[in-house]
């Protein structure tokens, strides 16, 4: 009974919160961003925030996180742009324009949106929507759904900025594009930062995403990012967590696939308190392939909970889902994948496949991959398991000299590694090793040279 | 080097070795025979530190030293080695960065400086050669994918990197085609000097036509019940153990 009081009161806050602000929300945004933020708005009233009885967010309840009373950055006015002087990725071979966000806002107000060799465009998501309606309008809340997912809902009815890529037909964008999140306030704040990345046909483009806390207190963060991906496409999404552990996040990531397009989706989360990733694909066209990948190192009392759907919608599609974590100290867990195979998606080869280790007897997973399969000629299989390191393994390298403690992280190092292998950005994927090594080993997992000491 | 006195160990309460006693010195080839199920690969197990044995009674001096203090990797590291009979596979940790590990490891305990890169990559190729291993072995996971033979083969190649004291090598012939016999026991010959010594756990005689021991031993129902030279080995070949095992029940 309590409970359910709670729930409308959440509910009810963020009602109030979009009531209050209304003006100020839809003050900078173009008509058509607004009526789509009132659409949301009235599915965010009907849908609410999904309690433990909605499948889909049965192991990790968002509701209750939503209850604590956080700073809101409906304007960029309350934000102190002052991070660019202290931040510095020396990940090399990146392309050297960093794309910063600080607490969901496009760091460089002077400069909004940046050209790329080719025609490319990136910048602020808001400042896109007002320069480019044509192309905004084709694809903005196209591909994340406010009807079913109150949290997409209500990231929809408050947009305002994000970061925004488009790259035009036939353009290859030789450099990955390296976005930052950063949050730092002296305040505990909630971000809802939107993001959309449009890759015409024949294209080619490469981004890493790096989400940092740069200051103590809370943050809760709710993102949605929206990718068209269209034919031939090869897109290579790269994303590291890295918050500290007061920290929570909800990302929702939507993939439209066009014919014969590849995306490779990698998210390698180190650190955060809560971390709730929704991985939504759907494969609209023959010949696509799609990698998702996840790699979580957790311990402490941290929560990571991973979801993926993916939909199978026309034949000859390839989909490989590779979820791989280390459990520790009373850190919980989930992983929750579905594939679909719709009627007509013949010749489908789908794989799904969650291991995980569980370091400690009060360490928890709940995993639960599913098939749905309405085709009859195809090649699915999926798996999960949950066990501890090997004995024997453990035994014959301790035989060799090597001390427990090495010996397990050379196990745990080898475990993980499945899913770092598969980071297509050289230099990332040796910087992510390093900090999956340092990270196993209990040590600060940030880059040497990053000024940002987040976690 | 070694000196094994009553030693009795279990497994879940199952008593495997039950009162063994040897004695290896420096430069001497033990070879350890004996039936299936006589506790052989035990007693390599628990000399190698394996917690799954427990050690109820006896003690097992080596250098002087209490060896059943030590943990598995301070065994290692103060020089036992044990080749296994079946080696793990270990997916993703590959042989080079598992070599440099144990070397590394093995030199800390030692206060010694890690190892120097080229100077790594030098004796990797230098006892690759010893045991005729495939260069590209050394590529891939430890023991991933590995025939019977390459495997074992392996063992004997670590062996080498590591340098031990004391080698126990648990039926590292079982498996193996005559030519891959020779490179193995080639390997341990080749490794063989005044300073170490050799513990040789095997079912057959066939092995000791290469590796020749200075003492052979027969475990029966987890004791030594008789000791000889290598003609010890040659009367077990043409008479089985039959005999022993009666003479056993009859004492």
């Amino acid at each position: 009974m309590s409970l359910d009081t709670v729930k409308i009161d959440t509910k009810e806050k963020f009602i109030e919160l979009y009531k209050e602000n209304q003006d100020l929300l839809k003050s900078d945004s173009p008509e058509y961003v607004n009526k789509i933020r009132e659409k949301a708005f009235r599915n965010f009233q009907k849908l609410g925030f999904p309690n433990k009885k909605n499948e889909q967010y049965k192991y990790t309840d968002l509701n209750k996180e939503f209850e604590n009373t956080y700073k809101t950055y409906i304007s960029p006015k309350n934000i102190r742009f002052q991070v660019s002087d202290i931040f510095r990725c020396d990940v090399p071979e990146l392309n050297t324009k960093v794309i910063l966000l600080l607490n969901g806002w496009y760091y460089d107000r002077e400069n909004l949106i940046h050209e790329l060799p080719g025609g490319a465009l990136i910048g602020s998501f808001q400042k896109a929507a007002e320069l480019y309606p044509e192309l905004v309008k084709k694809h903005f809340a196209k591909y994340a759904d406010t009807e079913k997912d109150g949290m997409v809902a209500l990231n929809t009815a408050f947009v305002k900025d994000g970061v925004f890529l488009y790259v035009p037909k036939g353009v290859i964008i030789e450099k990955p594009i390296q976005i930052i999140n950063i949050l730092m306030d002296e305040e505990e704040g909630l971000t809802q930062h939107r993001n959309l990345y449009i890759l015409e046909d024949n294209s080619r483009a490469s981004v890493v995403v790096c989400d940092h806390t740069l200051s103590t207190p809370n943050f809760l963060t709710n993102s949605v990012s929206e990718f068209y991906i269209g034919q031939n496409t090869h897109f290579d999404f790269s994303r590291m967590q890295n918050e500290h552990n007061g920290s929570k996040q909800v990302s929702h990531l939507y993939f439209q696939q066009e014919r014969n397009s590849y995306v490779n989706a990698n998210t390698i989360s180190l650190h955060g308190g809560l971390i709730r990733n929704n991985v939504n694909v759907l494969l609209n066209g023959e010949g696509c392939e799609n990698n998702t990948y996840g790699l979580y190192l957790t311990d402490k009392g941290q929560h990571i909970d991973n979801f993926v759907y993916m939909d199978h919608a026309y034949p000859n599609c390839t989909s490989n889902q590779l979820f791989k974590g280390v459990l520790d100290d009373f850190a919980t867990g989930a992983f929750n994948g579905k594939v679909l195979v719709r009627k007509d998606a013949q010749k489908t080869q789908a794989f799904q496949a969650n291991n995980n280790i569980l370091l400690t007897d009060d360490a928890d997973i709940n995993t639960k991959p599913q098939l749905e399969i309405y085709a009859d000629d195809v090649k699915c299989s999926h798996g999960a398991t949950v066990g501890q390191l090997d004995e024997d393994a453990l035994f014959y390298l301790r035989a060799r000299g090597i001390n427990k403690k090495e010996a397990k992280l050379l196990l745990m190092y080898a475990f993980a590694n499945d899913v770092i292998k598969a980071i297509q950005v050289p230099a990332l994927k040796e910087r992510i090793q390093d900090l999956v090594d340092k990270r196993l080993r209990g040590e600060l997992s940030r880059c040497n040279s990053c000024q940002m000491h987040c976690c | 080097m070694l000196s094994i006195k009553n030693l009795h160990a279990n497994i879940e309460g199952k008593e495997i070795l039950n009162g063994v006693d040897l004695e290896v010195k420096a430069g001497e080839v033990h070879a350890i025979m004996g039936p299936n199920g006589s506790g052989k690969s035990t007693l390599a197990s628990v000399l190698a530190g394996r917690e799954l044995f427990e050690v109820t009674e006896g003690k097992v001096k080596y250098f002087g030293n209490d060896l059943l203090e030590l943990s598995p990797e301070e065994r290692a590291s103060e020089g036992i080695f044990l080749g296994f009979q079946y080696p793990i596979e270990i997916p993703g940790v590959s042989m080079v960065n598992f070599m440099k590990t144990a070397v590394n490891e093995q030199r800390k305990h030692k206060g010694l400086e890690p190892i120097s890169s080229s100077d790594f990559l030098k004796l990797m190729r230098e006892k690759k050669e010893l045991v005729e291993l495939d260069a590209a072995l050394a590529n891939r996971s430890v023991n991933e994918g590995f025939s019977g033979g390459e495997k074992k083969r392996n063992e004997i190649f670590q062996m080498a990197m590591l340098q031990p004291k004391l080698s126990i090598l648990d039926e590292t012939d079982s498996g193996l085609d005559i030519d891959a016999i020779r490179i193995v026991a080639n390997g341990v010959n080749k490794l063989k000097s005044s300073e170490n010594a050799t513990i040789v756990i095997t079912h057959y005689q066939r092995l000791l036509d290469y590796i020749v021991p200075d003492f052979v031993h027969v475990l029966y129902n987890g004791k030594i019940i008789k000791s000889g030279d290598k003609e010890l080995a040659l009367e077990l070949e043409e008479k089985g153990y039959d005999w022993l095992k009666k003479s056993e029940l009859t004492q």
